[in-house]
């Protein structure tokens, strides 16, 4: 069977290894030439009871030729055990009670394939998935079109691993590589590659390398001997990729490494002040296994400690940055307020999830974006940005941190969990590539004259920082005297100040790229959307036959973008939220009927309810 | 170097009669003495009257935020700790809304110079109480009376295990003077808690032991490897008694008893340092004590100096330590560690 592309879920207990399976599955794909894009999916709970409906973790990926989401509906579940089996096939609905299979819910296509492990289908296991027959497969209707493929994984591992020598635990847990067995098998990947990929990734552990290179083997040698009575799928490889060197990344990864990168562009320390939060969490602990680029990271004590670390570094010169997620991103506000207020360069990284206050902190949403533009005490100006793949969270990264030191300016640079955990294609650059990064400086003339309210032709404030010899200043969360930059509580000062950081701001309009129409930009039709839901708006453009205008730059926006809204009779701003980047839209651009669509269910958008919303609309 | 040249050109703006102003003279003086220049000198505040003192100094100064003076700190220092790091805050600033950061600064020990005024009142906000006002205290925010327990600094410090830990009084310059430096050739985070008076809201405050006729016999000043001696003619000592069951403690005898302890500011040990701070603190910790007269003198000067390892410079010598070993120099090296393949 030849496919374009095919989408494929595996999902089991938390502890089954399901993410581990899906990333490596992924990455082989990638090396065999195929566009990937990939949803982890997994629960809240560290480690739910075993085999409930509330412990099921998901990994979802779709690969081959034009690839901009991880797909809607999976081709292929591999199911680890019953548990699983439910949640795929209710969707959002696995909780009701009689709930049967109903394609517009479920995770899975009515022609799909389902690798299940019927050694996890006994009774015990039904009672935990709360089914209330013996019959897991009529009772949840699943059609008989979707073709149920039963491997006796636990049985089959066991016997792979009788003389490995291996506890009985352990066999247990090499499960998922049976599994990725039988998977590479019926997608035709080479056996050989698989294993080079596998020692690679226990390099750190090779007793563990023969033991899950021989599952592996077991696995792909089952499916290819015994009858497994269905049509191995062949995936087409990428056609449009630009030649070069590629790998599979994560946006949270993507993202420190383009500060990474933007540091030794810039010749600037790069300093990280930071807290734990799910699911920002990544971006701090690659930074910190980092030191070998010379990644000085603060792990604080807390949200607001994190930030002003990374305020107290930009004082003193550095590169600074703090990452975190909606709450910590209301806690930060105030601090985020006074490196406005002293005009100091800083990188704040909000990777969003579920809100408001704890919310869903797994899951994935938009919903922080006028907190980010707005959400500060006073006129309080701050660049915003939006990184839209994962692959691409490196440059929006890299962006974050040249407007920040060429303005003067906090920038906030908005993913999410989508981004943050799914993984994408990404070409490997080199540093000499990457676009120069001119920090602000202060002219020679200024020493011994220099205070912190001096500023540049463009409005940028000039910087100066401790080391630097007949520069010493005061710097204050005060107004202060746009001369002599002591406080000063003069109305018409006030006035001119915040003008002056609203005109810093504004200006960096004039350092961003125009905003580009993708699709056919001869429709009457325009959707409009921003961040993450870039592959999926992509996609349902396409399929709509209409035009696409994709932000990336919020605050301030593309001086373009109130031309191409006015161009257009049908304007559709797609979210994932309530509707907040409409909102902003209405009020820069006065007389443009802005239409809306929203998805707020913690999940990415769906590309066919786009589609057929949009055709109601 | 000279006073003068940390003189900022600002108009000192602290009310006539306040202690802040002896402070401000006092760090001009120290930072003199310390001889670090200008321009790698930081000082760094939050909110309060006492957050004000950047704006007085000629060096590199950053009144920030209130609380968080000691995490913006912590992140000047951090990132190069090369400069010498001062921190200004009150005892609200410092140990109400900015608690959280100044534990922390003490526990991780970050080289910085922390000067805590502590006047027992909120001056900016005009006259609410705060985490040193005495049970009981009455302000426009306690009309009757707070019913808070209060926080002793020292003890604070110490329980954030502290390294450094100074009072001084600032009608008494030479000793503040001496433990601003003593501050700063400590490495780690050192706190000086220095009282001052706060001449509208919460005037006399420290006057127990102020008054110039009576603070020779109800405060020591505590000097390292000197005998703990006080009093106006010099004739009184400290001593631990050992009588009274399991618990020494200290008492005040004659100046020439061979029991006078001799201050080891530098011993890992907290106990008698510990014991030391809390010397007469029972008195303001409580409205109902005030008329208790402490037996045990107010101590003032240098009470704990000890050697730990630096926060700041830990993190440097982890880089540095990574950076010798790593086969990975560039960021260009650094993509080639990721599993990549050819298109």
């Amino acid at each position: 069977m030849q496919k374009q592309n095919v989408v494929i879920r595996f999902c089991g207990d938390s502890g089954d290894g399901m993410q581990l399976t899906g990333n490596m599955f992924s990455s082989l794909s990638a090396i065999l030439g195929e566009e990937i894009s990939t949803l982890p999916d997994f629960p809240a709970e560290i480690r739910a009871p075993q085999g409930t409906l509330g412990g099921v973790s998901g990994f979802q990926v779709c690969l081959g030729n034009g690839v901009y989401t991880p797909g809607d509906k999976a081709d292929v579940i591999v199911a680890m055990n019953a548990a699983a089996l439910k949640v795929c096939t209710l969707g959002s609905k696995f909780n009701q009670t009689g709930a049967q299979y109903v394609e517009e819910d479920s995770m899975y296509k009515k022609d799909a394939v389902i690798v299940v492990d019927t050694d996890s289908f006994n009774k015990v296991d039904l009672e935990k998935a709360l089914y209330k027959t013996d019959n897991p497969f009529t009772e949840l209707g699943i059609p008989e079109s979707v073709q149920i493929v039963p491997v006796a994984l636990t049985a089959l591992t066991k016997e792979s691993l009788k003389d490995s020598g291996m506890d009985n635990k352990a066999i247990l847990k090499s499960r998922n590589m049976f599994a990725l067995g039988v998977v590479c098998w019926l997608f035709n990947r080479p056996i050989d590659k698989a294993i080079h990929f596998l020692e690679g990734k226990f390099a750190k552990k090779p007793a563990l390398i023969a033991p899950n290179v021989k599952v592996l083997t077991d696995g792909y040698n089952y499916g290819n001997n015994t009858a497994l009575n269905i049509n191995t799928i062949n995936v087409e490889k990428a056609e449009d990729l630009a030649h070069g060197t590629y790998t599979s990344i994560a946006g949270n990864k993507a993202t420190a490494w383009g500060l990474i990168a933007a540091a030794q562009k810039s010749g600037k320390q790069l300093f990280l002040g930071s807290y734990p939060i799910t699911p920002a969490t990544d971006i701090m602990q690659e930074l910190a296994a980092r030191k070998d680029m010379g990644v000085v990271v603060v792990q604080a004590e807390d949200e607001i400690a994190g930030v002003c670390t990374a305020v107290g570094a930009a004082f003193a010169g550095d590169l600074a940055c703090t990452s975190t997620s909606g709450p910590g991103l209301s806690l930060k506000s105030e601090a985020v307020g006074l490196a406005v207020m002293a005009e100091l360069p800083l990188v704040v990284i909000d990777v969003q999830r579920g809100g408001p206050s704890t919310g869903l902190p797994t899951k994935t949403e938009q919903t922080d974006l006028l907190q980010a533009v707005y959400g500060r005490n006073g006129e309080c100006p701050a660049v915003v940005i939006a990184a839209s793949t994962s692959a691409n969270c490196f440059q929006y990264a890299f962006e974050a941190c040249r407007i920040a030191l060429e303005n003067m300016t906090p920038v906030i640079l908005m993913t999410d969990t989508y981004l943050a955990n799914g993984t994408g294609l990404w070409r490997l650059p080199k540093l000499a590539e990457l676009p120069e990064i001119h920090p602000q400086g202060v002219p020679a003339e200024l020493k011994g004259k220099y205070n912190a309210a001096l500023r540049d032709e463009n409005s940028v404030r000039y910087w100066a920082f401790p080391g630097m010899e007949g520069y010493e200043h005061r710097n204050i969360g005060l107004e202060r005297d746009s001369q002599k930059g002591s406080i000063s509580t003069n109305p018409e000062n006030h006035e001119k100040m915040v003008k002056a950081r609203q005109a810093k701001v504004d200006q960096v309009a004039n350092r961003i790229p125009l905003l580009q129409v993708q699709g056919n930009t001869e429709s009457d039709t325009l959707l409009v959307g921003w961040g993450s839901t870039e592959g999926h708006l992509h996609a349902a453009a396409n399929e709509l036959n209409c035009a696409l205008a994709h932000f990336n730059y919020i605050n301030p926006l593309p001086k373009n973008t109130e031309e191409i809204m006015r161009r257009y009779k049908k304007v559709v701003v797609c979210e994932l939220n309530n509707g907040q980047f409409a909102s902003l839209l209405r009020s820069k651009i006065a007389g443009v009927d802005f239409k809306q669509y929203n998805e707020i269910m913690g999940q990415p958008f769906a590309v066919e309810r786009i589609v057929e919303s949009i055709k109601k609309l | 170097m000279e006073a003068s040249q940390f003189k900022s050109d600002q108009y000192v703006r602290f009310c006539p009669g306040c202690g802040d102003h002896a402070i401000c003279m006092a760090l001009q003086k120290a930072m003199a003495q310390v001889g670090v220049p200008t321009h790698e000198t930081v000082v760094i505040s939050g909110i309060g009257c006492s957050s004000r003192m950047p704006h007085y100094l000629n060096t590199y100064g950053f009144n920030t935020i209130h609380g968080r003076g000691g995490a913006v700190a912590t992140g000047v220092k951090t990132a190069h700790p090369e400069l010498t790091v001062w921190q200004m805050s009150g005892d609200g600033d410092c140990l109400a809304i900015g608690g959280n950061h100044f534990i922390h600064e003490i526990r991780r020990n970050v080289d910085l110079n922390i000067c805590l005024f502590n006047n027992r009142i909120y001056g900016l906000t005009k006259g609410q109480y705060s985490p040193t006002s005495p049970k009981g205290f009455v302000s426009k925010s306690s009309p009757f009376g707070t019913v808070e327990r209060p926080f002793i600094p020292a003890e604070l410090v110490m329980g954030a295990r502290g390294t450094f830990f100074a009072r001084t009084l600032d009608v008494d310059m030479p000793t503040t003077v001496d433990c601003m430096v003593k501050a700063k050739d400590h490495k780690g985070a050192s706190v000086i808690e220095c009282l001052v008076n706060c001449v509208i809201f919460n005037n006399g405050t420290h006057n127990w032991i102020a008054d110039r006729e009576t603070r020779a016999e109800r405060s020591i000043i505590l000097r390292h490897g000197e005998k703990m001696i006080f009093g106006a003619n010099k004739d009184k000592g400290l001593a631990l008694d050992y009588s009274q069951g399991l618990m020494p403690r200290l008492i005040v005898v004659a100046a020439d008893d061979e029991r006078v302890l001799i201050h080891d500011a530098h011993t890992q040990d907290s106990t008698l340092h510990r014991m030391l701070a809390m010397m007469g603190q029972d008195k303001f910790t409580d409205v109902a004590n005030a008329e208790i007269q402490p037996e045990l003198p107010i101590a003032l000067g240098v009470i704990r100096d000890v050697e730990a390892e630096t926060y700041d410079e830990a993190v440097r010598n982890q880089i540095n330590e990574v950076q010798a070993k790593a086969k990975v120099k560039t960021f260009d090296e650094l993509l080639m560690t990721l599993e990549h393949w050819d298109i």
